[in-house]
């Protein structure tokens, strides 16, 4: 076998590495614009969807989704502990799930059920309004299923209470079993029922069977069967949501700023 | 065609299948096929990482001192392995977030080292690129036909598209929950690797 030199072995590493690392930077460098798109198409997407503007598995164009998305849909950032909303911050850019990730914009959550270790300090809420009236608040959540960190929307009417979607658009659950939570037949149970109870205490829960329809049964959802842990969860962080750590603030400004007009 | 290229590009197919006879790869063939979607997208992912890699490996193997060769071969795949994330993650954004960890994964996939240090590092590259399609092909040959099962009778339909209407969603179907999860993915592989063997007794170990 032929011999090779220290030097020539050497050289010859850094000159693969050299190459490979220019492939791969240049690749990244080139589709990051289109990766960027994506993600914003994405969460738009989910958001039309939980706002009833968007059948789930349309297949619409980028620029339609866009269009439908600047005449429905206004982004505004809130300050999470005092339900502010926050003007200076450019809600097209700001990322709520990095912000969580970002020591100087987050801080640790106070002890929850719904696995949350940090909450940012500013959060996005989306409103559906059509003239100059709010039609819908769509509002961000997340939080542990089984295996995964659940992301999704909830979408409340303007009394703040009654539901009007409920979306999960990235969890990593078993499917066919926690899975089932991407079920539109599921999903379309929550529609109706009420968030909280005549008192503003968090109240709706995914319960083990089957719940009543929504007129008599307005605070539980029917359980998954073989997903009794991811419902758990997503009782917990939707309640979790609901709560005075969560959007309640925010929530309860909304309605006393409606029962003032 | 010369025999040799057809060898090559064929015999991965059925007379040595990388997963069926080889046993190789077998992790990602559970993880990735609950779908036929799915499954498509990293066959096509490996088939495309699979021939660059025998191709460019193959191109530099008479410089490669065999001293750090594992290695040399490991940051090639890798760095295809990458390349071929971004693509997906920039072209097919759903399906990639669906396949999510996998994509990388193919880095792990024994097959890809396996033909590089196996075929690549002796041969030309036409016909290593040839080879890694082949045995890219055989792979894929594998996940869609796993996948095509577990997405019929674990969900009742094809390409998302219902074929079987479920009960839950008011039709007649009910499905197969082993389906959808690893373990119906081990007996489909598994039924399929004594079929093939039944019918190729040469692939019988003895």
């Amino acid at each position: 076998m032929k011999q090779y030199s220290n030097a020539y072995i050497i050289g010859f590493a850094a000159g693969v590495c050299l190459i490979c690392s220019i492939v791969v930077a240049t690749s990244a460098v080139v589709l990051k614009e289109r990766q960027d798109l994506n993600k914003v198409l994405d969460r738009q997407k989910k958001v039309l969807i939980v706002a009833g503007l968007m059948e789930e598995g349309q297949t619409i164009t980028a620029d339609e989704v866009q269009q439908i998305f600047d005449d429905n849909i206004r982004i505004r950032a809130i300050d999470l502990q005092t339900g502010d909303f926050d003007e200076d911050i450019d809600t097209v850019i700001y990322d709520q799930r990095k912000a969580t990730k970002d020591l100087a914009l987050s801080r640790v959550a106070p002890t929850n059920r719904a696995g949350i270790t940090r909450l940012p300090l500013k959060a996005l809420v989306y409103e559906r309004f059509s003239g100059d009236e709010i039609e819908l608040l769509i509002l961000p959540i997340e939080g542990k299923g089984l295996w995964s960190t659940l992301y999704g929307f909830l979408a409340l009417a303007p009394d703040t209470t009654t539901i009007e979607g409920m979306t999960f658009y990235e969890h990593g659950e078993t499917p066919g079993l926690g899975g089932e939570i991407d079920n539109p037949r599921w999903k379309s149970l929550w529609k109706g029922r009420s968030a909280y109870d005549a008192q503003w205490q968090p109240a709706i829960t995914v319960i083990k069977g089957a719940a009543g329809p929504a007129e008599d049964d307005p605070y539980r959802v029917d359980g998954l069967s073989g997903a009794t842990l991811t419902c758990r969860g997503v009782s917990n962080l939707v309640q979790f949501w609901l709560s005075a750590d969560g959007f309640e603030p925010f929530l309860a400004k909304f309605r006393g700023e409606r029962s003032a007009v | 065609m010369k025999v040799a290229h057809k060898k090559a590009l064929f015999d991965p197919l059925f007379n040595d299948n990388p997963i069926a006879s080889q046993v190789l790869g077998i992790c990602s063939a559970l993880a990735v096929t609950t779908k036929l979607e799915t499954s498509v997208v990293m066959s096509l992912a490996v088939i495309a990482v699979l021939a660059l890699s025998n191709f460019s490996i193959s191109v530099i193997r008479n410089f490669i001192p065999p001293s750090i060769r594992i290695i040399v071969q490991l940051t090639i795949i890798a760095s295809l392995v990458i390349v071929t994330d971004q693509v997906l993650q920039a072209f097919v954004f759903d399906i990639s977030k669906q396949l999510s960890v996998f994509v990388g994964l193919i880095i792990t996939n024994c097959i890809v080292m396996g033909r590089a240090e196996a075929y690549a590092m002796q041969n030309p590259p036409v016909d290593s690129f040839l080879d890694g399609i082949g045995n890219g092909l055989g792979y894929s040959l594998i996940l869609l036909i796993v996948g095509f099962f577990r997405e019929l009778l674990g969900a009742g339909k094809l390409f998302g598209y219902s074929v079987m209407p479920l009960v839950t969603e008011g039709g007649w179907y009910q499905p197969n929950g082993l389906m959808v999860l690893a373990p119906g993915a081990f007996f489909l592989i598994g039924i399929f690797i004594w079929l093939l063997r039944n019918f190729k007794p040469e692939l019988r170990e003895t």
